[in-house]
């Protein structure tokens, strides 16, 4: 089996237009959640979000490309330029032919269909623009990164809800150590902050109306936020024989299905697939140093995590760091995991933990090192990222330190 | 309205009981009458749409909310009284 690295990084997100922006963020704990700045939102009883501030489409696409790119795609291309000029790699002849895309999403473009529902339904007009539907689909944004790198092997979206982008990192990671790919451009990408994908969050009843409090005893459930993550997943041997730097290696992927509730989380099922990634990477749970946590905030998930992981790791449990970054960027539903991977390159390449902020009470069925508030220096060789979605679909990737 | 409010309440939990409404007693709990925390979403906005009211309710902290739902009969009650907040 081939060993797999990633050689290239990128990111928009609320904590920052770049994974540099990001990992400062992380590092000084600062939240990029705030009120909600979209059409209608004094129609909606939840308004805060983390949401991609100080973005100019128009600075980025032209008119042409915008008519074709929703949101979700102009993030998901502007993070993958940065990852791909970080990589070095440009791609033609045979590397083309077996390098290709695998990015997550919930929601596809959804800021897209609300849009468009508005013009026929609200408005009462008979006609759409006609790139609608290559606009908005799922798949889109996989699409045009493939078009725009020239990337011909295997390339698809992969959805399961909360848990797309590491799902999707796992395909990509089983891609090139089963020899099917030599690079895979991978993450996820997100943007359901428009009056409709609030809307339908909230009738869930799930959201908290005044932050994200992850672990915390008085948390009262999860923010909303939007952007991307992208990375460049390549084979180890064809980075290393052109002299690429290596931010992290691939170690172990485990997928799990809870096969019980459309929403409530299984500590079965969560603790299936944390200890199946341990396996597949051959690790132990002790030589873990740090988890990137799915986090939250809702009272079922954070306890669920807390009992799993405490369930897998035994002893070691105490001693492990868990945060959730969602406290600080918000729920990026389908881009969560592949931003989050952001905390665990910081983990493993720079020694430095993110923090779970906004944390104010101890909740004992969370009593873990959630590494509150304030981020922490720590040499760790192993990390794990979590991620449980909605319909019970789990999927938890481990990392290595490079070198 | 009186008997309208409750009869409606009480006709809406048992939809997510699928019971009948004579089968529904007062003091009750939903958890007694086998309704999840799904059904329990799902009865809040059946009464907000009945009574076109808002009702405070996170999932996340029910226990914490102004509405209670301890029993039928609290519902009911609590639903009376955002009824009558609305009109007044």
């Amino acid at each position: 089996m081939r060993r797999v690295v990633i050689t290239g990084a990128g990111s928009i997100n609320p904590l920052g237009h770049s994974v540099a922006a990001t990992h400062e963020a992380m590092r000084e704990g600062r939240s990029g959640i705030g009120d909600l700045d979209i059409r209608d939102v004094e129609r909606l009883s939840i308004r805060i979000g983390g949401q991609v501030k100080d973005y100019d489409a128009d600075a980025r696409f032209n008119r042409q490309q915008q008519a074709l790119f929703d949101r979700f795609t102009q993030f998901t291309l502007i993070a993958a330029e940065e990852a791909l000029a970080q990589s070095g790699l440009e791609f033609s002849g045979q590397l083309a032919a077996e390098s290709g895309v695998v990015l997550g999403t919930s929601g596809g473009g959804l800021g897209t269909l609300d849009d468009n529902y508005r013009v026929v339904y609200e408005e009462g007009k008979n006609r759409v623009h006609p790139f609608i539907v290559p606009k908005l689909m799922n798949n889109a944004a996989a699409s045009h990164v493939s078009m725009t790198y020239n990337l011909k092997g295997p390339s698809f979206t992969v959805a399961t809800a909360c848990a797309s982008s590491n799902h999707a990192m796992g395909q990509a990671f089983w891609l090139i150590r089963g020899g099917a790919a030599k690079v895979i451009i991978t993450g996820g990408s997100e943007s359901m902050l428009c009056f409709g994908g609030v809307k339908a969050w909230e009738g869930l009843r799930v959201m908290s109306k005044d932050g994200c409090r992850p672990f915390s005893a008085n948390r009262n459930g999860m923010v909303q936020g939007e952007g991307a993550g992208v990375f460049v997943f390549e084979e180890y041997e064809h980075a290393k024989a052109r002299g690429a730097e290596i931010l992290a290696e691939v170690v172990g992927f485990s997928m799990t299905s809870d096969a019980a509730d459309i929403v409530m989380p299984s500590q079965q099922g969560a603790a299936r697939a944390i200890a199946g990634a341990l396996n597949d990477a051959g690790i132990s749970a002790e030589q873990v140093g740090y988890i990137n946590a799915h986090g939250t905030g809702t009272a079922a998930n954070d306890k669920t995590e807390c009992a799993a992981v405490a369930n897998v790791f035994g002893q070691h449990a105490n001693e492990v760091m868990i945060s959730s970054t969602k406290s600080m960027h918000g729920h990026l539903i389908g881009g969560t995991g592949a931003v989050e991977l952001l905390a665990c390159l910081m983990a493993l390449k720079d020694g430095v933990i993110a923090p779970t902020i906004n944390y104010e009470e101890p909740d004992p069925e969370c009593a873990l090192d959630v590494v509150p508030n304030v981020a922490r220096e720590a040499s760790v060789d192993y990390v794990l990222s979590n991620a449980f979605a909605f319909g019970g679909l789990n999927a938890v990737l481990a990392l290595k330190r490079a070198g | 309205m009186g008997d309208s409010v409750k009869d409606k309440v009480i006709e809406i939990i048992a939809e997510q009981a699928v019971l009948e409404p004579s089968d529904i007693a007062l003091d009750q709990s939903l958890e007694d009458l086998g309704v999840d925390s799904m059904g329990l979403v799902e009865a809040i906005f059946s009464i907000e749409e009945a009574f076109d009211i808002s009702v405070p309710f996170n999932a996340n902290e029910p226990e914490k909310s102004a509405f209670d739902i301890s029993s039928v009969s609290a519902v009911i009650a609590a639903v009376e009284k955002l009824v009558a907040e609305q009109t007044a």
